[in-house]
């Protein structure tokens, strides 16, 4: 409707301009982004090794993905990892920005200092972790120790390695998350706040019947696209628990940190199997393309423009 | 803005009626905590990156002299220089800024048209560009390395794209597939739409064409959402480690993350060693982040998600 009334107004603007000025940047996008689904779809019903051509072979490594034993454990830790990191990690986030969100002195000070692990690549901050984990002489070893905690084995035991991880992880990203909901609870009206202070409802009561309520949506964005990144871990996996070249140790101790993404790589980029490997891509296509339609159809487009 | 200011006064007062000095001394104390773990881990690294490996072994957290390196050297970080991290570091830098104009060109163009002129299809191009912001690079990766290696003319490949490892190992092939950029054109298109339309009737009425009023009237005005596409982009690309990974074999076209990675594979408990390597690759974001903290912040808030 709004565009029709301008349109009247103004003349149609830019008619062929548009697509010059679009052109471009949707080429790029069909190149890179678009025809490498496709592509993957087509590799996936092939054996395809780099050197010879591609060979048609049907829904073969579907099946074989069914058969594969790897593949269950793969998809069981990502969604630990999922699990793991999502709620923890987006309740994290809520707390901080609720914390934040005043006009005191420092707080751009306390802004950046929270947000500063998110600026930083995830290699580095995996490395930095990885010493601070590390048995014997860690920072968090030796400060358990001199409380009178037991030491633990972090990434070098199945039970914890994950765990290990998810806590880096959550760490790592808390600050943007806090960013995100930042903007949301700036957009809460404040006569609703007195409203309920009128009422005689306190902070805890204020923050359960407005603030949370009101960040729904908000709330529902974060954990979407908190989930669809958890579903991709790949460089924390790569620079703490594996070896490279040394297939037993690709997402040690004993499988237990082994991703979706961590196996798709090492298939495609270390065994050459690129047809297997596009058989998972897509597979993780399609889970990650029915998140987003869940979430188009709760958000609304509206959301997004 | 102004709505937020409002509200965190209205916050404050009620804050001042009840026992403030308490509240504010709470509050401090957890932010303090909050923001210690935050940077802690950061300021470990850094301190380790100048420890030699006796000192590393001296450390006992239940003597706090040793927290501290013994002597400041930079031995570590000349180790880790004659090691590759000078050009790693080039490279980084090169193809952050490479990758990063071509993000500003792309996005305010594309951004610019899908605000401001009419087209036919014009939103459902624009969904279509919205729509591949969820797809993940992991799911494109291997068949976007196929393409890569099987690009016509490039890498002794004929025009099949057979023969040769098209751009693969080049940088070409570190570049040009991290062009595309739905996230800039998405941020510029929502800061194209909050200029005043009167600015582009002028100019209609003087009769300049589209490009001019892009050119010499709209780019002039958006200096701040560029700045923050700069800085978005910029250290996404310097972070960026997957793509370069697969895509780099010579020691000569690895990015700082690569080589980063790479040094941990080789290097496994030279901790010194590790710790200097890391702060090469993030002392540099972290500067860049402190600059221009507000744009990011702003960044976010253009992104325009509604509470």
């Amino acid at each position: 409707m709004k565009t029709r009334s301008r349109r009247r107004r103004f003349g149609n603007r830019g008619g062929l301009a548009g697509y010059f000025f679009v052109a471009p940047s949707l080429i790029f996008l069909a190149v890179f982004v678009i025809l490498p689904i496709m592509a993957a779809l087509y590799y996936s019903f092939t054996f395809y090794d780099l050197m010879r051509e591609p060979r048609f072979i049907g829904l073969d490594n579907y099946t074989k993905l069914l058969d594969d034993l790897r593949y269950p454990r793969a998809i069981t830790n990502t969604l630990y990892f999922a699990f793991g990191t999502v709620p923890a990690g987006v309740v994290t986030s809520l707390g901080l920005a609720v914390l934040i969100n005043r006009s005191i002195r420092g707080i751009y000070t306390f802004r950046a200092l929270f947000y500063m692990p998110v600026v930083s690549s995830f290699v580095a901050v995996s490395l930095i972790w990885l010493w601070m984990y590390e048995p014997q002489f860690g920072l968090l070893n030796t400060t358990f120790e001199a409380m009178g905690l037991p030491r633990l084995k972090w990434l070098r035991a199945a039970n914890t390695a994950m765990l290990s991880i998810i806590i880096l992880s959550i760490w790592k990203n808390m600050g943007l998350n806090m960013v995100i909901y930042l903007a949301g609870l700036q957009g809460i009206p404040p006569h609703l706040y007195e409203a309920a202070e009128i009422d005689g409802a306190g902070g805890w009561q204020r923050f359960w019947r407005v603030t949370f309520p009101l960040l729904a949506p908000t709330t529902f964005f974060v954990v979407i696209v908190y989930f669809i990144g958890a579903l991709q871990m790949f460089v924390q996996v790569w620079i703490m628990t594996t070896q490279a070249g040394n297939n037993a140790l690709t997402g040690g101790p004993l499988d237990s940190t082994i991703t979706v993404v961590v196996l798709l790589y090492s298939n495609a980029f270390e065994y050459l199997k690129m047809g297997y490997a596009a058989a998972m891509s897509f597979v993780l296509f399609v889970i990650i393309a029915l998140i987003t339609v869940i979430n188009v159809k709760v958000l609304g487009y509206d959301s997004f423009s | 803005m102004a709505v937020a200011r409002t509200e965190t006064v209205s916050t404050l007062r009620s804050e001042g009626r009840r026992w403030p000095i308490i509240r504010r001394t709470i509050l401090y104390v957890s932010m303090s905590t909050i923001g210690f773990i935050a940077v802690f881990p950061f300021v470990w690294s850094f301190l380790g990156s100048f420890k030699t490996s006796e000192d590393l072994f001296d450390f006992a957290i239940n003597d706090p002299s040793t927290y501290l390196p013994v002597v400041w050297k930079f031995d570590n970080y000349t180790t880790v220089w004659a090691l590759n991290f000078g050009r790693f570091f080039l490279n980084s830098a090169f193809v952050s800024a490479a990758i990063t104009l071509a993000h500003l060109t792309l996005a305010s163009t594309a951004g610019y048209a899908f605000a401001r002129l009419e087209f036919r299809g014009r939103d459902v191009l624009f969904v279509a560009v919205i729509a591949t912001l969820m797809v993940p690079f992991q799911v494109t990766m291997v068949p976007l390395f196929i393409m890569i290696k099987n690009f016509p003319f490039f890498g002794g490949n004929n025009w099949q794209g057979a023969g040769g490892f098209g751009m693969v190992n080049t940088y070409w092939g570190l570049i040009i597939p991290m062009f595309p950029t739905a996230y800039g054109t998405f941020l510029l298109r929502q800061f194209f739409q909050t200029l005043p339309k009167e600015l582009e009737d002028a100019a209609r009425i003087d009769g300049a064409s589209e490009f001019r009023i892009f050119w010499n009237v709209m780019l002039p005005l958006s200096g701040a959402a560029l700045a923050v596409l700069t800085v978005f982009s910029f250290q996404f690309i310097w972070n960026d480690f997957v793509w370069p990974f697969i895509i780099t074999k010579s020691e000569e076209l690895k990015t700082i993350q690569v080589g980063l990675a790479n040094f941990r594979q080789e290097f496994t408990t030279d901790w010194g060693l590790l710790m200097a390597a890391t702060m090469v690759a993030t002392l540099p974001v972290l500067f860049l982040f402190l600059m221009t903290q507000r744009y990011f912040v702003q960044g976010i808030a253009l992104s325009g998600i509604k509470g």
